[in-house]
């Protein structure tokens, strides 16, 4: 197991590399003088030299990649050409404003969509199936931004359930001890904030879930049809084992392998999908921090964004894969 | 199931001439009635993209000031927005922007992809390793944030939207044809025209390539779905096509001050958006059951 885990960190390094370097390239592509671009025309030729220098514009590129890469080894993701404050302390209560919502978002997906990928392959043709699978299919297609918007419209403005925006009442203002509020609220024991945090989760944390949501619903169906099938659980069933038990306990533990890599891979792509997400309700997270980032072609917080982002998407794959050996031990990795 | 068995005792022989893999995929096709309903949908869109100019009932930037934010009416079927402009119309005129930015965006990741997928998977060794190693990279990032940097370097315009997005699917195709090149490549016709000292270029163009075709149309009308969300999404943050395009995404984006007002802005564009997604969703997944049936679930 630990080989494993070894050879599997050992085979992420090139792919990291390239990562960096993809990124490092970024503001190099920018078509023309980047620095020039950055400022606009009317930048005099002092400040376009002073960036470049600043930037490390004027060495050549391999140098500037050797110095970008030690910097990100020690935690240097750059200078926020807008605020001039490191980016590494920047991003934190924005990346945890994000994690905070795409936790809220893939539980709901998790547990709504397992469950409906269960019951459907349980009650197969029935009209819970039916429906549960149309609306899946409905829900892949649907852009999210675009509900997102019809949930503000249908929840928030006409029956006022929920708040349109934000992640806190700007009335009374949380304090921040873990940037995650739901956790800070109860630490402060303030119950009458947690729930008001809870209810600005709702609207976007559902927009976020119904992508992932349908799929993990889809898979589970697919995936617990298949073992339901088989052999072992005719046994189970024929010993007079309870059906539930059946379903929850010997099918769901053989199919859950599938439901696994998408729930892996959902919540990488929830990271990116985000983006839309917060901007629609004004959601301070990472998604928001890159896409104002872009409107003041501030390249720093772009680039070390989506670095950031990037990894913490590797890095749960790779989670997911080491608990493939967990789960089901006929997996032996030599 | 049953279809398979069904289709074996009921070839008479004057119909033999008739199967092959692509008659009895669309046989199987045809049975499914979602699939069908998929393929309608889109077929429908085509028609709106081919011939929206001359069934709209007003022009794209037809502007009429005293008509602001109209509620749907008789007269105008879906409201109008702020600009007095027919939403019905521009809807039926973005549809051409989204379908050819889907068609097109697929059309250039399938060459790009599979060009670099058949090298990879014909020649192996370190041009494979390379190759491979560049897609996984890319993989690495969540695709939509991947189209926002490429855009962000070239600039927001519908055509780097286009570029960008074509980008993105590029090592989804790549690794499809890589994988099935690999496993052309050791079939016994493959073998014998090497023997026959045929060029690579021409085992690689005329026999393999042919061969990996099935898996690249239900990946690529599946990708087209995809594609006209990430356009949409890109054209809805500003990045992709700009004002004043009819692009669906654009047009959420510069109605999202009246939704109060006039929520029809909102609600029409959107659901232009995701009919004709699910519509080529659902003919993906049929065409995935119909011709691979390897990977029916």
């Amino acid at each position: 197991m630990l080989h494993y885990m070894g050879r599997r960190v050992f085979q992420l390094i090139p792919v990291l590399l390239g990562m960096t370097f993809i990124v490092f390239m970024l503001i190099r592509a920018i078509p023309g003088n980047p620095a020039q671009v950055i400022l606009g025309q009317q930048a005099t030729k002092e400040a376009v030299e002073a960036l470049n220098a600043s930037l490390g514009l004027d060495q050549p590129w391999y140098t500037q990649y050797v110095s970008y890469l030690g910097g990100i080894f020690q935690g240097d993701l750059g200078i926020s050409l807008r605020t001039k404050l490191p980016v590494s302390e920047e991003i934190i209560p924005y990346l945890a404003a994000t994690a905070e919502l795409a936790l809220f978002a893939m539980i709901i997906a998790v547990v709504v969509g397992v469950n409906a990928g269960i019951i459907s392959a349980w009650f197969q043709n029935s009209w819970f199936d039916y429906v549960a699978m149309v609306v899946a299919l409905v829900g892949v297609s649907v852009p999210v931004f675009w509900l997102g918007l019809m949930e503000q419209w249908a929840f928030s403005n006409q029956l006022g359930w929920f708040p349109t925006s934000g992640r806190e009442d700007v009335r009374d203002p949380i304090t921040s001890i873990t940037h995650f509020y739901l956790l800070d609220t109860l630490i402060q024991g303030r119950f009458d904030q947690f729930i008001e945090v809870l209810k600005r989760l709702v609207l976007p944390g559902m927009a976020l879930a119904t992508i992932p949501m349908a799929i993990i619903a889809r898979i589970t169906r697919s995936s617990m049809l298949e073992v339901m099938r088989s052999d072992y659980v005719r046994t189970a069933r024929a010993k007079g084992q309870k059906m539930f038990i059946v379903v929850y306990k010997h099918a769901l533990k053989n199919a859950v392998i599938p439901v696994l890599t998408v729930i892996g891979l959902q919540t990488g792509l929830l990271l990116g999908g985000a983006i839309l997400t917060e901007t629609i309700f004004s959601w301070p997270g990472i998604g928001r921090y890159i896409y104002d980032a872009i409107g003041f072609r501030d390249y720093p917080v772009i680039q070390s964004g989506i670095l950031v982002i990037a990894f913490i998407f590797i890095m749960i794959n790779l989670i997911v894969d080491l608990l493939y050996t967990v789960i089901d031990p006929r997996i032996k990795y030599k | 199931m049953t279809g398979a068995i069904n289709i074996k005792t009921e070839a008479a022989p004057s119909r033999e001439r008739a199967s092959g893999p692509w008659r009895e995929g669309w046989r199987s096709f045809k049975k499914s009635k979602i699939s069908l309903v998929g393929a309608g949908i889109v077929l429908f869109f085509i028609l709106i993209a081919m011939f929206g100019p001359m069934i709209a009932p007003e022009g794209i930037n037809e502007q009429n000031l005293t008509k602001r934010l109209l509620a749907p009416s008789s007269e105008h079927w879906f409201g109008t927005d702020d600009f007095g402009r027919d939403i019905l119309s521009r809807i039926i005129h973005g549809t051409r922007i989204s379908l050819s930015v889907g068609f097109f965006s697929v059309i250039l990741s399938v060459i790009v992809g599979s060009l670099l997928g058949i090298i990879a998977g014909y020649y192996g060794r370190w041009i494979d390793t390379i190759i491979s190693r560049i897609f996984d990279i890319l993989l690495a990032f969540p695709s939509i944030l991947l189209a926002i940097a490429v855009v962000a370097v070239l600039g927001p315009s519908l055509q780097n939207a286009l570029i960008a997005i074509a980008i993105i699917n590029v090592p989804n195709f790549g690794r499809l044809i890589r994988s099935k090149v690999l496993s052309v490549k050791e079939e016994e016709y493959i073998v014998a025209a090497k023997a026959i000292g045929m060029r690579d270029s021409r085992i690689l163009f005329s026999h393999i390539l042919p061969n990996s075709m099935t898996p690249i149309i239900v990946q690529g009308t599946l990708a087209i779905a995809t594609a006209i969300i990430e356009a949409a999404a890109l054209g809805f943050l500003g990045l992709g096509a700009q004002a004043p395009s009819p692009e669906w995404g654009k047009m959420l984006a510069d109605a999202r001050i009246y939704l109060l007002k006039a929520p029809w802005t909102m609600i029409f564009p959107g659901l232009a958006i995701m009919l004709t997604v699910l519509g080529f969703n659902l003919m993906g997944d049929g065409l995935r059951d119909a011709l691979d049936p390897k990977m029916k679930s």
